[in-house]
């Protein structure tokens, strides 16, 4: 199979500072892959590089490569726009547009050029579904998306990324602000979403990353310190460093 | 870092390490009771059975607990998986001891067949198996667990002998021999029976220490 993220000796700067140090990775298709580590490891920072979010940061750039299907995503001629379409991204905060639940999901079809009206209902409607959200807000679609709960709120913007068809989805925390109920849904949905998508997840919550993924790696300051399969990193990790920070007794 | 779990995984493991005297007492006093023919402390042993399986109980409950509570990782996880299989052996190994001494009931008041040889040595090995995988688990020492494991070979040598000395000698010579036999004989078993517990011990001790899996790979 091969790896939709092909990824040689990635360092990221924010300014002189190097967040990420020569990391190498190979994320293959269909599966979920979760990166843990202390704050400030670099996880957030390595899959903001994957579509280039970070571009938007004064003074932050990237050296090595990133292949996304053997194309490097940080050649000159890479049209970011789309690149962003095709790799989407849920954050930690649910943050909808103050508009209705359906603009939010219309909202990004629009720019990207679906007129048709009748194809716009068809996208929400698909969306709402498969981000299992559909049966709750099915009759009030016009309502305000900030009236939705904070675990809808995140299934509205999960909705969201689907709705432009993306093939990987980067989650940064999705559930890190909500209640175990909610979580447990967005958990479902991610084991659900593998199915058709490429999912990275940058998640604190070690029990939640040995639970949504297959496979995970384990960066601590900048370094990717070891990745494997997720059995393999929960039940017998081969690095100490690892083997501290799950169990507790990192610091 | 020092954490509030490890006091519960020592609690745990001083927990199991109590267990695994209490078997290896039975084992020696079920011995002792063969040595001597002796009914008391053949009942004896049948009596304190169920301080053992109070144990596993009390055991089994813990690692539950703290697989729910603590929901270990890693090497933890490995600890309380293992320790909890570890209990269930050593409860065997008990019972093992206890029909010992129910065989030692059958035969007392009658004259052994033969003077004992390759049963004592056959005891030694148990004993041994017994008490080096509970050292193994306690120090966390792979190496003493391996060697563990290479014991078990002679313990089925010496049964084997057991069995053909008394099938072969005794049993189909005189039939009439067979109910001082067949206890003796099943005692043979019962002690590889013991060492094919501290056998599987000790393979979960080095899983616990490597996360090597060495069972059945022979």
């Amino acid at each position: 199979m091969d790896p939709t993220f092909k990824i040689h000796g990635l360092s990221a700067f924010y300014g002189a500072k190097e967040v990420l140090k020569g990391i190498n990775i190979n994320i293959l298709p269909n599966s979920v892959t979760a990166i843990i580590g202390p704050s400030g490891c670099g996880k957030s920072t390595f899959i903001r590089s994957l579509n280039r979010i970070n571009d938007l940061i004064l003074n932050f750039h990237t050296a090595g490569k990133v292949f996304y299907h053997n194309q490097d995503i940080y050649a000159k001629d890479v049209d970011v726009f789309d690149l962003r379409r095709r790799i989407g991204m849920v954050f930690q905060k649910p943050n909808p547009f103050p508009k209705s639940i359906y603009d939010n999901i219309a909202y990004g079809l629009r720019i990207h050029d679906f007129t048709t009206r009748e194809m716009i209902d068809e996208i929400v409607q698909k969306s709402l579904k498969k981000a299992a959200l559909w049966d709750e807000v099915k009759d009030s679609l016009k309502q305000n998306a900030l009236t939705l709960s904070g675990g809808q709120q995140q299934r509205l913007c999960i909705a969201r990324t689907l709705a432009i068809e993306p093939e990987v989805i980067l989650f940064d925390e999705p559930c890190s602000a909500l209640d175990p109920i909610s979580t447990a849904k967005i958990e479902e949905l991610i084991h659900q979403l593998k199915q058709n998508y490429t999912i990275i997840i940058v998640t604190h919550n070690m029990q939640q990353a040995a639970r949504v993924s297959d496979y995970a790696g384990f960066f601590l300051l900048g370094e990717l310190i070891e990745f494997d399969k997720t059995e393999v990193i929960f039940k017998a990790p081969k690095d100490k460093r690892t083997e501290d920070y799950i169990t507790g007794r990192f610091g | 870092m020092e954490r509030h779990f490890d006091q519960e995984l020592e609690d745990l493991k001083n927990d199991l390490l109590k267990m695994g005297v209490m078997a290896e007492e039975a084992i020696f006093a079920s011995v002792e009771a063969l040595k001597k023919l002796d009914p008391e402390k053949a009942k004896n042993v049948i009596n304190k059975d169920k301080f053992i399986d109070d144990m596993e109980n009390v055991i089994d409950e813990k690692c539950l607990d703290l697989l729910a509570l603590r929901q270990p990782m890693a090497s933890d996880l490995r600890f309380i998986a293992m320790v909890s299989k570890i209990s269930t052996d050593l409860e065997r190994i008990a019972d093992l001891a206890v029909d010992i001494a129910q065989r030692v009931l059958e035969l007392s008041g009658k004259p052994l067949l033969k003077p004992l040889i390759d049963i004592p040595r056959l005891t030694d090995i148990a004993q041994k198996m017994t008490k080096d995988a509970i050292n193994a688990f306690v120090n966390k020492d792979a190496d003493l667990a391996g060697k563990v494991i290479l014991l078990d070979n002679e313990a089925d040598r010496l049964r084997n002998l057991v069995q053909k000395e008394l099938i072969e000698d005794f049993i189909t010579k005189d039939p009439a021999t067979a109910p001082r036999a067949v206890p003796l004989l099943l005692i043979a078993r019962h002690l590889e029976r013991i060492c094919d517990h501290a056998t599987n011990i000790a393979e979960d001790v080095i899983y616990m220490v490597k996360a090597d899996v060495v069972k059945h790979h022979q």
